[in-house]
């Protein structure tokens, strides 16, 4: 194994060990931490298949997590009233219960991302930044505005949904239940870079031109990858929004679309582990800077500035050495 | 509506758009000549109203206070461009976008730990305040005619300057081909410098005017930042023109369309839901012209065609 | 000091010997804004919870600081905290009815007990209501009732009206409506976080309206009135204190002079619990108070009375204690509603100059015990 392979072995294994621990020693609040830092490294190894894979810079995934989070929050919220979420032309009823809501938040984020991404990657560059950017802002305004599902207060869902079998507002489950989803999504992630998919979209990626020539269309590579990245995003948003048990605009505001980002960068950027790693020490960050200090938003910045400035790979390429591929 | 009313409501997207321009010029610049994007410009615009209130709090003069925003915006952009952005131009854009993403961070927590939570005090002066009349019997405020004039002015002066001034040619030969201008001897670091300040101090002068008639608060460049990079992206990145007709658009949609929608939907809905519908469209309808304008001509509207 | 040992006393006679006391500790979670926009309400809360909790020298009441940011996000992560890891017996603090629907539900669901020092939702004032959340300040619809009110007396006959569009903002509006009889000249809502007025002042200016109602707090707030002020348009004005408090009145300045609005509390309001808070504010921080630091001294103080009348482990006779809100408020009399919301007295004041602070006088009482449109909703 790579000096790489090891360090995503302990990540992976701290991960499971820090909540498992906290689960003996009876500290529930640890192990909704580390859920936390299950659920957001799972946005960003979606973001990470648009950006790392595909060289997309998107600045609007958030629009992606707060529709996997709605989408949550709406089917929830009429389950929890017993009122249809349609009538006609036909019935559509609320639900509680986890599996379907992550497939219909798959599906409706993978709908967005493929209109979003279509009309977006007419543009590349800061064009595609500031579009993407853009849908994101349009997706804030309408959550915020839009009076029927809460606007700018939100929707509160009192009781977390149901998966058949488990005892999901039990942390330690809910918990289990996120760490799988996230190993799958890393899974995916790296059978995806590997495949002749995965190949072709890093040649659109480093060298479009003669991606065209030898017959690929770098526009329908970089739109299914697009897709993808916003599904497992949304998927994201939806467990989050259970995590919480409440869902808001906040979920599509530009700054966590930048937090996606920082996670990305952090970790390392393209490293298959680099959103865990930029998620678990982000939220560590959070947790203990926070604690210490109100203004602790500038040793934040500061550690980002010197990351990006000095220490390129994230933290991952900074133990890992730097890498000979791409780039 | 009357036309009086319709005029009035104009002007007031003119102003707004002035406004966004002096924000948009200095995006646009640093991105044409460096190809940077620089997410912290709205900062810059933070530390002129600032810098204005304090100035003015202590000195009682508006004037003084504006003078005091220009200079501290450029040499805090000067700063910034000596200590951390220019170790960004050969990354990629986003490296550029964490950065000055930190950035931001640090300005606004900085902003808050040096001048408090609450928002500071700046008010127009007296020989600008209150209502003039126009031809046709407009009120409007003399200040905001003021603002419109010290930006078609300063657009003005903009064009003038990359056109016929030696550091104008400089500018244009940079956007064209960076290389080139190093091999031909000028002194590119201190170019990029000089630009990086200027579009600072358009920023700085932007927010110290807007701060007379808004609230001086942290966070307060955010939302014109991303208004900013909306205009230059319809305009077409790196175009001074495109800024200003971007700019100038920009302000137009956003104060027409919140009047005009909630009045539309009024015609087939009861008032109460018009006003709610309407406005949360007006809401999202210069991000939809943004969509609508990069579909159609994906470099925006005076774009160099991408290589 | 003098006043804090007058009080100290006072608590220690209500204690009544001090033995409940002993075992009676309690530890609060206060989950409240310290950075970013809104931080200075935040801030004010904390300091007058801080101060009355301080002035009472109670050593069984330990508090727990953490700042939300004005994330709701980041608010349910602390409540976690708080719930799961501090073990605190009650929650407190937050600003922001966002925020507040984010996590008082969750948080009373769980047994803890909830005092609002000043979001008061009305999802939680009538259907959503629970036996252990207590509002300490108002519900949200109150000052704008009250400005209805204020605008029937002063005459007025034909409002143009404004908030921004998102619920707090609707729920403004319908407030204002619900007391005020007379005609409305317009009716706009603004984007959350606008800036520029220039817009809605024309339209103002056009509809000849002769009064103007707005909800605009924070920094939109600043911009209206200074932007209004600037128009040239000399209606009056009239609003919720929220944009005439302290913290942002000298940053609006001469603007806002003479304006009316309507707060349930001013510094100028002559009780002896009120003039206590005042001094002692002014001694331990150096400014003056406002309406949010008054909230939160009255909110540490209800609890305070609370635990001197019973223990927080035995939760029935600690509801029972609060429900009697057996303390001096800093606005007079003040007693819980069935839905556990004020009813109390609700001024009209006007901004005035003192010296060089701008601040605020009361000229007259706008609804008097008033309680609110939800309370046939709660049943509990």
């Amino acid at each position: 194994m790579s000096r790489e392979g090891w360090i995503n072995a302990a990540l992976y294994a701290g991960l499971l060990a820090v909540p498992l621990w906290a689960w003996l020693a009876d500290e529930p609040f640890t192990i909704t931490l580390a859920t936390r830092v299950a659920i957001l490294a799972l946005a960003g190894v979606g973001l990470n298949i648009a950006l790392g894979l595909g060289g997309l810079v998107s600045l609007g995934h958030a629009a992606f997590f707060g529709i996997g989070g709605y989408e949550m929050g709406i089917l929830a919220s009429h389950a929890q009233s017993y009122s249809p979420l349609m009538e006609t032309p036909f019935l559509i009823e609320g639900t509680k219960s986890m599996p379907i809501i992550w497939l219909v938040a798959v599906l409706a984020s993978g709908l967005a991302a493929l209109v979003i991404g279509a009309l977006s990657l007419r543009t590349s560059g800061v064009y595609f930044i500031m579009i993407t950017l853009a849908f994101g802002q349009m997706f804030y305004f309408f959550a915020i505005s839009w009076p029927a599902y809460g606007g700018e207060d939100g929707l509160s869902i009192y009781v977390r949904n149901g998966f058949p079998g488990l005892n999901t507002l039990d942390p330690i489950q809910f918990f289990a239940i996120c760490f799988v989803l996230l190993s799958a999504a890393l899974w995916l992630s790296a059978r995806l870079a590997a495949s002749e998919f995965g190949l072709a979209l890093g040649a659109a990626r480093q060298a479009p031109r003669r991606a065209e020539t030898v017959g690929l269309s770098p526009y329908r590579l970089r739109l299914l990858a697009f897709v993808i990245s916003g599904a497992i995003t949304g998927l994201a948003g939806a467990l989050f929004a259970d995590l919480n048990r409440f869902v808001s605009p906040t979920m599509f505001s530009w700054q966590l679309s930048g937090e996606l980002i920082v996670f990305i960068i952090l970790g390392g950027v393209g490293r298959l582990f680099g959103p865990v790693a930029g998620a678990a020490l982000f939220i560590t960050l959070e947790h203990f800077l926070g604690g210490l200090s109100e203004f602790w938003h500038i040793y934040l910045g500061l550690l980002l500035l010197l990351v990006v400035l000095f220490a390129r790979g994230g933290i991952i390429g900074l133990l890992a050495g730097r890498r000979v591929a791409h780039d | 509506m009357t036309p009086v009313l319709f005029i009035e409501q104009v002007l007031n997207g003119l102003q707004s758009g002035v406004m966004l321009f002096l924000m948009a010029a200095g995006l646009t610049l640093v991105f044409g000549v460096m190809g940077l994007i620089n997410l912290a410009h709205g900062s810059l615009y933070m530390v002129g109203a600032f810098t204005a209130a304090a100035v003015a709090g202590a000195t009682g003069s508006f004037a003084l206070a504006l003078m005091a925003a220009l200079a501290a915006a450029a040499a805090a952009g000067a700063i910034v461009e000596l200590v951390v952005i220019r170790r960004l131009y050969d990354r990629d854009h986003l490296d550029q976008v964490l950065a000055t993403f930190a950035l931001i961070l640090i300005f606004s927590e900085g902003t808050r730990y040096i001048f408090g939570s609450f928002p500071l005090f700046l008010d127009i002066p007296d020989y600008l305040s209150g209502p003039v009349t126009l031809p046709g019997g407009i009120q409007y405020p003399l200040y905001r005619l003021t603002i419109i004039g010290i930006g078609l002015t300063i657009a003005a002066g903009l064009f003038w300057l990359i056109s016929y001034t030696r550091l104008g040619i400089r500018i244009r030969a940079g956007e064209a081909d960076r290389e080139m201008i190093a091999a031909l001897g000028v002194d590119i670091s201190k170019l990029y410098t000089i630009v990086f300040a200027l579009g600072a101090a358009l920023a700085g002068l932007a927010g110290a005017l807007v701060g007379a008639i808004q609230s001086v608060q942290v966070g307060m460049g955010e939302p014109v930042l991303i208004l900013a990079f909306v205009v230059i992206v319809i305009g077409g990145i790196g175009s001074i023109k495109g800024a200003l007709v971007g700019a100038v658009l920009v302000g137009l949609t956003d104060t027409l369309g919140g009047l005009f929608l909630p009045a539309l939907f009024a015609l087939f809905m009861d008032n109460s839901a018009a006003q709610t519908t309407g406005s949360a469209l007006a809401s999202m309808l210069i991000y939809i012209l943004m969509a609508v304008v990069l579909v159609w001509r994906p470099q925006g509207l005076y774009g160099a065609r991408p290589a | 000091m003098r006043l804090t040992s007058l009080i100290a006393g006072a608590c220690m006679a209500a204690l009544g010997g001090g033995a409940l006391a002993e075992e009676g500790k309690v530890k609060v979670g206060m989950i409240t804004t310290l950075s970013g926009g809104g931080a200075g309400l935040g801030i004010d809360v904390r300091d007058g919870f801080v101060l009355a909790a301080k002035m009472a020298g109670n050593d069984d009441l330990e508090i727990v600081i953490e700042d939300d940011q004005r994330k709701p996000d980041i608010a349910v992560k602390l409540a976690d905290k708080m719930i799961q890891s501090e073990k605190v017996d009650v929650l407190t603090g937050i600003i922001f009815s966002n925020l507040a629907m984010a996590v008082i539900p969750a948080a009373t669901a769980q047994g803890k007990f909830y005092l609002s020092p000043n979001a008061g939702p009305s999802a939680l004032a009538g259907k959503g209501c629970h036996p252990n959340y207590f509002n300490v300040a108002w519900q949200n619809d109150n000052l704008h009732e009250a400005a209805g009110a204020y605008a029937n007396d002063a005459g007025f006959a034909n409002s143009f009206i404004l908030a921004p569009n998102y619920p707090a903002g609707q729920d403004a509006l319908t407030g204002y409506k619900r007391i005020y009889e007379g005609e409305l000249a317009g009716e706009m809502f603004t984007q959350l976080g606008q800036t520029d007025y220039a817009a809605e002042i024309a339209q103002i200016r056009a509809s000849g309206a002769d009064s103007v109602f707005f909800f605009l707090p924070g920094g939109m707030g600043i911009s209206f009135l200074k932007q209004y002020a600037d128009s040239g348009v000399n209606l009056p004005v009239v609003g919720p204190a929220f944009s005439f408090d302290q913290g942002i009145l000298q940053a609006v300045g001469e603007a806002a002079m003479g304006v009316k609005n309507t707060s349930q509390w001013n510094k100028d309001l002559d009780n002896p619990a009120n003039k206590v808070f005042v001094d002692a504010f002014q001694a331990e921080y150096g400014r003056l108070p406002s309406l949010y630091a008054s909230q939160g001294y009255d909110t540490a103080n209800l609890l305070l009375s609370a635990m001197a009348k019973a223990d927080i482990s035995d939760a029935e006779a600690f509801r029972a204690a609060l429900k009697e809100a057996d303390f001096a408020s800093t606005r007079g009399d003040f007693a819980f509603a069935s839905n556990n919301h004020p009813i109390q007295d609700i001024y009209v004041r006007e901004v005035i100059k003192e010296g060089d602070v701008y601040t605020n006088k009361i000229i007259g009482v706008a609804l008097e015990d008033h309680s609110d449109a939800y309370v046939a909703d709660c049943k509990m």
